[in-house]
């Protein structure tokens, strides 16, 4: 790895628990590697000089379109529980949630 | 306001008083048919995942399109809280797992919201007018349910509340007790129920509460703030901001340091903890959401709304006064929920506004408390309490008569008049009449009026009392005082 | 019958039309076709039973005179697309054994003008790869040069040698940085990337919502401006979606190019780049020539960080787009004791590496503190090559440039990621502009592999960008055959 790594292992545990996909002790260096070249191939950008450049989210040139307040949707149980990999009395069901 | 009436709010240590800070982050849901960017209804009480797109339930492909109503009550309640409506605003996403967030991201405002700053005036702990900052309002998907009861090892999830739209309305840390918070959180209530953009529902959840509190030396430097989430009734928003006001101090007190973290508010114990699931990472990685454009409105949209507006509180309660001539105190009462209001001024028609509103807040809010009855299942008609003032006012009846005349139509339902005349409740203002009653009051206590001749004044009121028994109190008491004054000299 | 495998989709609607054989022969012959490729590993559901059933229908119609605009053409779909009914998995385990419950509207679109779903194809896993080896069932073999074991591209890779292996008539693809174009060149098919907001993404599986986009690939420009027709359009279900009226593409397709003029980008020339390729290009530009078009070099400087700046928004977007995925709803579920350990296990389990990668990266550049330099970033570079296309196209109607700077390299071969990565240096600029593009085949190369053309156009003018596809099709006559095409 080289010196000006950005990413090292505290911020991929830290991507880890944000993204849900744990960090094995195994694989994480590879992946830190990967990640480390990724970044350094898009640091690139700094050359851009972006001074007074507003950002670009989306390229749609037209306005938000606006929906009428009309119920016509819905009243689909099925559909919504059809796939679940585990219900009950018509609720998705998952492990107990501590607050 | 003198400085012994500041201090009131003030919680006093071991070491002085401390100042209590608050913000309130109030989640309103909107009123509206349809959800926030999906068609699903938001009618409330419906089975698990009933009122669930495939949008609602995050199917792989769906796409967000928002709700027009949603955006115009936004704008509404913007005007109502005397807020800048922002032409230009976006829509970001808010990434978090949680059971009950189907995404894995709330679409919510971030650096834009709709709406940006503005105030509202509410009565602080003296009783006296304050003007509290809002921040901001943007829209944002409300989360679903998850049920925690049902199952010894497993959580039920409920998505019909999912993508329901709500307004945050984020106001400054101008709060400086609870009662103070309670009493913002009345009013952001009422104003919405006014304006109809939210039904106030607190039980329901439609109005929920997240209090942000700090205590710092009065007027020092901010100190640090614990957030006290989802309170939904205003009775538990006092109580968490007193009872985490004065945690605070304790441990400032003994020499340590708030932590800042989110909290949650036993309602059994009537104590806040921390919330066990508090993530270590929170990072929410805000950004504009990809499915949907930002949001321009022109002015004309605006001024459209602006000019269909209904009256807001605040000049209601102005006009309530000077229309007709009841005490700012009352007005705020009778302007409290828009259904009295109503009933007010129906009721008031032509009549003395005063006396109605004595009639309307003492006498019926009080059979309707004691009697347990909500007030839109009121038996008495405004046109009864209109018809039984009048009846006060052309001396028809005495006050105390028309008190029990008042309880009759709440049990029968009957018309003040009706009742007067069948029960012949009418006064009596004939002066042969009530000197018959008085002549008889006076053969009856001879010794009495002995006793008051001989300089006993304290008897006369003895006499009037007596009078107005024996006319079963239907004689008109004005009559009664100048007849016995006559008589007994 | 199996000859039947050699008409394009304008062809066998009018032989349809005449009786020449039914709907029926031929979707038998695909089905028959779909089974002598299978080594190809293309199709990862295939839909024989209901195609069957379809082309009764078909027959029907055509029986009846009252056929639709593609009654009974086969096709494939790219497996990003929910299908009622058919399992639909983006090539992930993590979606495995999901069954849509509805139909997404450029697939909707197809049926409900009469075309029939042979299954799904292949593709890198959520649309994430250029070589079609991220797929969860594994990779799809390009069908030239077969025995070489080479990538068809990616990720739409299973749809393009699909189309090239002729086991579909046409398919459908998606394009977040090339997907469609790249892979249609690699298998020397047509690959059209149409306007970002030309197609509804409503009910595709979203992989970077900013950049994806639906498309056709197959035969030759004729049949893309057909299918095109039919895949455009208003949905009220997109919001990102244009009302913009669709033409009539076929039919306006033909259209002299004298006198248009035709950038040719100097930056589209990395130092890989190899002699065939830009043989290739020269030829373009000669056919271009020839037929009147004014050529006119041109500089486009921000085109090298156009990648940069794709690896920044693509795995922003997709980290949040693909947070959905958490065993719950649907799909894959590996148990744990708790949610979190639950949701840990799920997505361990059910995401490939590259899928990872990009979450991590995408995770990374949104996370406070970095968001600024990164994504922020991205998107102020991001609007000014926005720009500098919408000046450039002040000067010139078209762009003309290599689609890849290789051709079909062999499956395994590449290691190093951003090796990878720059397969789409030439696809991915119109991504991040949003303007539509279109890849040919133009020849073979010495090792006997398509080498295709790219050709950019303004917003919404796909109508241009197939009449110059078109001319240069006939110009350039490609007309080989792949050796693991059905027979
Ligand atoms: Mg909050
Ligand atoms: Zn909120």
């Amino acid at each position: 790895m080289s010196n000006n790594s950005k990413i090292d292992l505290d911020i991929l545990k830290k991507l880890g628990k944000l993204s849900r996909i744990p960090i094995d002790e195994t694989g994480s260096n590879k992946l830190m590697e990967d990640l480390n070249e990724i970044l350094g191939f898009i640091e690139q950008l700094n050359e851009v000089d972006t001074e007074s450049v507003d950002p670009l989210s989306s390229v749609t040139g037209h306005n938000l379109p606006i929906r009428e307040d009309v119920v016509d949707d819905g009243n689909k149980n099925n559909d919504v529980l059809e796939n679940a990999p585990e219900k009950n009395s018509g609720y998705f069901v998952v492990p107990k949630v501590i607050e | 306001m003198s400085n012994a009436d500041q201090n009131s709010n003030y919680i006093s240590g071991k070491t002085g008083d401390w100042e209590i800070v608050i913000g309130l982050e109030i989640h309103a849901q909107v009123l509206s048919s349809s959800k926030l960017f999906s068609g699903a209804s938001t009618e409330f009480g419906k089975d698990p995942n009933h009122n669930v797109s495939l949008v609602d339930a995050a199917m792989p492909g769906m796409l967000p399109v928002i709700n027009q109503t949603c955006i115009k009550q936004a704008i509404k309640s913007g005007i109502a809280l005397n807020a800048e409506i922002n032409k230009y605003s976006v829509f970001d996403r808010k990434n978090y797992f949680y059971a009950d967030l189907p995404q894995g991201y709330q679409i919510s405002q971030y650096k834009y919201p709709i709406v940006g700053e503005g105030s509202l005036k509410i009565t602080d702990t003296n009783g006296e007018d304050k003007v509290i900052g809002i921040e901001r309002i943007h829209l944002e998907q409300d989360a679903g349910k998850s049920l925690h009861d049902q199952h010894p090892s497993k959580s039920f999830i409920d998505l019909n509340r999912t993508g329901v739209a709500l307004m945050e309305i984020v106001s400054k840390p101008d709060l400086r007790s609870p009662e103070e918070a309670a009493s913002y959180v009345k009013k952001i209530r009422t104003v919405l129920r006014y304006i109809e953009t939210c039904d106030g529902n607190m039980e329901q959840g439609s109005l929920r509460a997240d209090c942000n509190v700090s205590v710092r030396k009065p007027n020092g430097d901010l100190g640090t703030r614990c957030e006290i989430k989802n309170l939904n009734s205003i009775k538990f928003i006092s109580q968490a901001i007193q009872y985490e006001a004065e945690r605070q101090v304790e441990i400032l007190e003994n020499g340590g340091v708030i932590d800042q973290e989110t909290r949650l508010f036993d309602t059994s114990t009537g104590e806040t903890r921390s919330m066990r699931s508090k993530e270590d990472a929170h990072d929410y990685r805000y950004f504009p959401d990809p499915d949907l454009l930002p949001l321009e409105l022109s002015d004309s949209q605006i001024s459209e709304i602006r000019s269909d507006m209904p009256e807001l509180p605040d000049q209601l309660v102005e006009r309530l006064i000077s229309e007709y001539g009841i005490t700012k105190y009352d007005a705020n009462v009778i302007a409290e929920e828009k259904e009295y209001v109503q009933y007010y001024e129906d009721s008031a028609k032509n009549r003395d506004g005063k006396l109605v509103v004595n009639w309307m807040t003492s006498e019926l809010f009080g059979l309707l408390k004691k009697n347990n009855i909500q007030f839109n299942q009121n038996p008495i008609s405004p046109n009864y309490l209109n018809e039984l003032v009048e009846l006060i006012e052309n001396k028809t009846i005495s006050g105390k008569i028309a008190k029990d005349v008042f309880e009759i139509i709440f049990a029968t339902s009957k018309s003040p008049k009706m009742i007067v005349k069948e029960k012949g409740l009418e006064q009596v203002t004939d002066d042969g009449a009530i000197e018959v009653f008085v002549d008889q009051v006076i053969n009856e206590n001879k010794d009495k009026v002995k006793e008051y001749l001989s300089g006993k004044d304290k008897l006369f009121g003895f006499f009037v009392g007596q009078v107005m028994k024996v006319s079963q109190g239907k004689a008109n008491p004005g009559l009664v005082n100048k007849i016995l004054k006559l008589k007994l000299k | 019958m199996s000859n039947l495998l050699q008409f394009s989709i304008s062809e066998a609607l009018s032989l349809l039309e005449k009786k020449e054989f039914s709907t029926k022969e031929l979707v038998e012959t695909y089905i028959n076709a779909i089974e002598k490729t299978k080594d190809l590993n293309m199709y990862l559901t295939k839909c024989f039973d209901q195609a069957l059933e379809q082309a009764k229908v078909s027959d029907q119609n055509y029986l009846n005179g009252n056929q639709r605009f593609l009654e009974g053409i086969p096709l494939g779909v790219k497996d990003m697309f929910c299908t009622k009914g058919i399992e639909t998995t983006a090539s992930s385990k993590i979606l495995k054994k999901f069954i849509p419950t509805y139909e997404s509207t450029v697939t909707h679109n197809l049926w409900k003008e009469g075309a029939i779903n042979l299954g799904k194809l292949s593709c890198d896993e959520f649309a994430m790869g250029s070589s079609n080896e991220t797929a969860a069932k594994g990779e799809v073999i390009n069908p030239w040069n077969f025995e070489e074991k080479r990538t068809p591209g990616g990720s739409s890779g299973g749809s393009a040698a699909a189309v090239a292996a002729k086991a579909a008539l046409a398919a459908t693809g998606t394009d977040t940085g090339g997907s469609i174009r790249q892979p249609a060149a690699f298998c020397g098919v047509v690959g059209l990337k149409p306007t970002y907001g030309r197609c509804s993404r409503w009910g595709i599986v979203a992989f970077a919502s900013s950049l994806d986009q639906a498309g056709p690939i197959t035969r030759n420009v004729s049949d893309a401006a057909l299918m095109l027709q039919v895949i455009s359009g208003y949905d009220p279900k997109d919001s990102t979606s244009s009302n913009k009226d669709v033409p009539n593409f076929y039919n306006d397709l033909g259209k002299s190019i004298k006198g248009i003029k035709i950038g040719i980008p100097e930056e589209y020339n990395s130092d890989g780049i190899s002699s065939d390729i830009l043989n290739a290009k020269d030829m373009t530009i000669n056919f271009l020539k020839e037929n009147g078009a004014e050529i006119i070099p041109v500089k486009l400087p921000l085109t090298k960080y156009s990648l940069p700046v794709y690896y920044i928004v693509a795995p922003a977007e997709a980290s949040s787009n693909l947070a959905r995925y958490d065993g719950v709803r649907y799909g894959a579920r590996i148990d744990g004791n708790s949610l979190d350990e639950m949701y840990e296990n799920t997505r361990n389990l059910g995401f490939g590496d590259e899928v990872k990668r990009r979450i991590m990266i995408g995770t990374y550049v949104l996370s406070s503190g970095y968001y600024d330099a990164y994504y922020l970033k991205a998107q102020k570079v991001r609007r000014l090559i926005k720009n500098e296309f919408t000046e450039i196209f002040k000067q010139v109607d078209y762009l003309v440039t290599p689609t890849t700077p290789t051709t079909a390299f062999k499956l395994g071969s590449t290691q190093d990621l951003l090796t990878m990565y720059l397969n789409d240096v030439f696809t991915v600029p119109a991504s991040l502009a949003g303007i539509p593009g279109i890849s040919l085949p133009i020849k073979l190369d010495k090792n006997k592999l398509p080498v295709g053309i790219q050709i950019l156009g303004k917003d919404f003018d796909e109508q241009g960008l197939l009449n110059v596809a078109k001319v240069i099709e006939s110009c350039a006559s490609f007309k080989d055959t792949p050796n693991g095409a059905a027979s």
